[in-house]
């Protein structure tokens, strides 16, 4: 009976959101996903109601800088950490001596461990700085000034922002890719890659061809996991963002903010809010929130379900 | 002439994919463990040279002072979490891996429990405030924030214990039934007791989860520059994260001080959950080989 309790907890959870959303939801409108201002109005003037909702006067929320930085931060973060987590797994699994792949394996495991408002405070206080002085520069100065690629040029700022928030982001889901990765790897039966290595195929080519093909979809799973992580995580980004309302930020090195961020940062100022209009926006950043990552957690469920049914078992050579 | 070429021209290309493979893998696992040693190093340089023990006797002051009523509040917090989430999660496990190993009823709960892990751990806070705090009246209380903690934890200690049950041989439960043990009696003599250092494993791993989170807490627990006290409603708890948090980028370097003890005192509290829980399947492992 006591599996109840989860599915009770989270249908609560869900119904508390929307009931607390509602009136925003009204008020808003669907503008709530386009609109960048973010203002929450006179919180201590005239009080006027719209579709019967009172709400301060002036106020006007908009959500998109939120949802566009949260996604953002997201994609950097799976970009980076895809690559690396896969590497690094390889590394640990294939041809390192046991002495040598034990410690550095627990070296990633503590990182999975981490407390995020440890990582963000590592983040804002030595790696963007570092990254805005050494790095960055680099980049914008030596980029060719064309299409897409003007995205990367301009000021650099200090080191906090989209691009910090997404790289560190990413470092703390390449735990979580990369240990899925690990073991998927470790579950690769040997014949196939002996047979492979026999025919003449390059320690690369049995990669390509053989290990990463037998786990692919497990790693995709476990990618679209890290996704979802990435996009609720809250303290280091809350650090590393810059925290900037109303405007999505013109190049990869701005400062922004995402929904999590959002919600940690003005739930106290909302709180003043007499109508609780303030309050009930920021449920609904929070009900856009938890949908995004419900349907990425979907998704994720789908292809490791799809997975299991397609691993061939095949006996250890 | 011209094939040989071509081959000799293959050949030197694969070669040169197989160096830069090898050269490609080290430099991610390196651009990972680097970082991980960056940031470990970095708190500690950062908190050691004016480190005093006093840090963990003395109480806060807000922006100075010590840190002993965030460490016994981490603390508090750990244990509630152990006995809350730790029976709901240990019996949805055994409900999981024993009872409901294909029925519809599992299969929800196993949904609902994959939903929740990936849950925003700062959505969960935010309901915890407007359900526990402000519409049941508890306001900041050790009561909201352990419900909540929990809820967020839950899922972690359920899987482990599922996977746990599920590792135990079949053999032990076949020689359990074929000597006459009931079910129940062999679940508990037999199949708990093999699965139990995977248990306490998971459980480990939940509890440093839940003493390192911030988010849901913020709002839940509140703060206070008092240790905690033993009522469940109306009094907050001081933990070690808020204190990273807020004192981080205030302008006094005592303020500063005090983050970096806090976030040193945090990641000695996760390495040592790590250690151990490391420890013990080490050990069971070691185990399981001498009894094969």
């Amino acid at each position: 009976m006591a599996s109840w309790i989860p599915i009770g907890g989270l249908i609560v959870v869900l119904v508390i959101l929307v009931i607390k959303a509602w009136p925003a939801i009204i008020v808003n409108g669907v503008g709530f996903l386009k609109n960048s201002d973010w203002l929450p109005g006179n919180t201590y003037g005239a009080v006027v109601h719209t579709h019967g909702v009172a709400h301060p006067s002036g106020s006007n929320y908009g959500a998109w800088p939120l949802i566009a930085g949260t996604l953002e931060t997201s994609i950097i973060a799976v970009v980076i950490a895809l690559p690396l987590a896969v590497g690094a797994a390889f590394a640990l699994t294939e041809r390192m001596p046991a002495w040598l792949a034990r410690p550095l394996g627990f070296l990633v495991e503590i990182l999975a461990g981490l407390p995020s408002v440890v990582i963000g405070l590592w983040g804002v206080l030595e790696v963007g700085p570092f990254l805005a002085h050494h790095v960055y520069p680099l980049v914008a100065d030596h980029v060719p000034n064309v299409g897409p690629l003007r995205y990367l040029k301009g000021p650099v700022g200090y080191g906090e922002g989209l691009l910090t928030s997404g790289l560190i982001l990413g470092l703390m889901i390449v735990p979580i890719i990369a240990s899925t990765t690990r073991d998927l790897f470790l579950q690769v039966p040997a014949l196939p890659k002996e047979g492979a290595e026999a025919l003449g195929l390059t320690e690369a080519e049995v990669a390509r061809r053989v290990t990463i093909p037998w786990v692919r979809s497990g790693i995709i799973g476990a990618t679209v996991l890290g996704l979802g992580r990435a996009l609720g995580e809250t303290m280091a980004v809350a650090m590393i963002s810059g925290s900037v309302l109303g405007k999505v930020s013109p190049t990869i090195y701005g400062t922004m903010t995402t929904i999590a961020a959002t919600i940690v940062s003005q739930l106290d100022s909302a709180a003043t809010d007499g109508t609780g209009f303030a309050i009930a926006t920021l449920a609904e950043a929070g009900l856009i929130l938890a949908v995004i990552a419900l349907g990425v957690n979907l998704v994720a469920r789908t292809i490791v379900s799809r997975s299991g049914r397609l691993a061939a078992p095949v006996g250890r050579g | 002439m011209a094939q040989v070429n071509q081959t000799y021209a293959s050949t030197r290309r694969r070669r040169a994919a197989a160096v830069s493979f090898r050269v490609g893998t080290l430099l991610a696992l390196a651009l990972v463990v680097g970082p991980a040693l960056w940031l470990v190093l970095g708190v500690v340089v950062r908190a050691v040279p004016h480190w005093r023990w006093n840090v963990l006797t003395t109480l806060s002051q807000g922006t100075s002072g010590g840190l002993a009523n965030a460490v016994v509040g981490t603390l508090v917090l750990m244990a509630g979490v152990a006995v809350i989430a730790g029976t709901i999660g240990v019996l949805t496990g055994i409900h999981l891996a024993e009872l409901a190993t294909s029925s519809r009823s599992g299969a929800l709960a196993r949904g609902a429990i994959d939903i929740l892990a990936g849950f925003p751990s700062i959505v969960l806070g935010y309901v915890g405030y407007i359900a526990l705090c402000v519409g049941l009246r508890w306001g900041f209380s050790l009561l909201a924030a352990l419900l909540i903690l929990s809820l967020m934890v839950v899922p972690y200690i359920a899987k482990s214990t599922e996977s746990a049950l599920r590792q135990v041989p079949t053999n032990y439960r076949e020689g359990a039934e074929a000597l006459g043990m009931s079910s129940g009696y062999a679940l508990r003599r037999v199949v708990l007791r093999s699965a139990l250092p995977g248990i306490v494993t998971g459980l480990l791993i939940a509890l440093s989860v839940a003493g390192g989170e911030t988010a849901p807490l913020l709002y839940t627990a509140g703060a206070t520059n008092n240790l905690p006290t033993f009522s469940l409603l109306h009094q907050p708890v001081a933990y070690l994260t808020y204190y990273v948090w807020t004192d981080y980028n205030q302008p006094s370097d005592a303020a500063h001080y005090v983050s970096y003890d806090a976030a040193l005192i945090l990641v000695v509290l996760v390495l040592a959950m790590l250690a151990i829980a490391r420890i013990i399947v080490a050990r069971t492992q070691r185990h399981s080989e001498t009894s094969r």
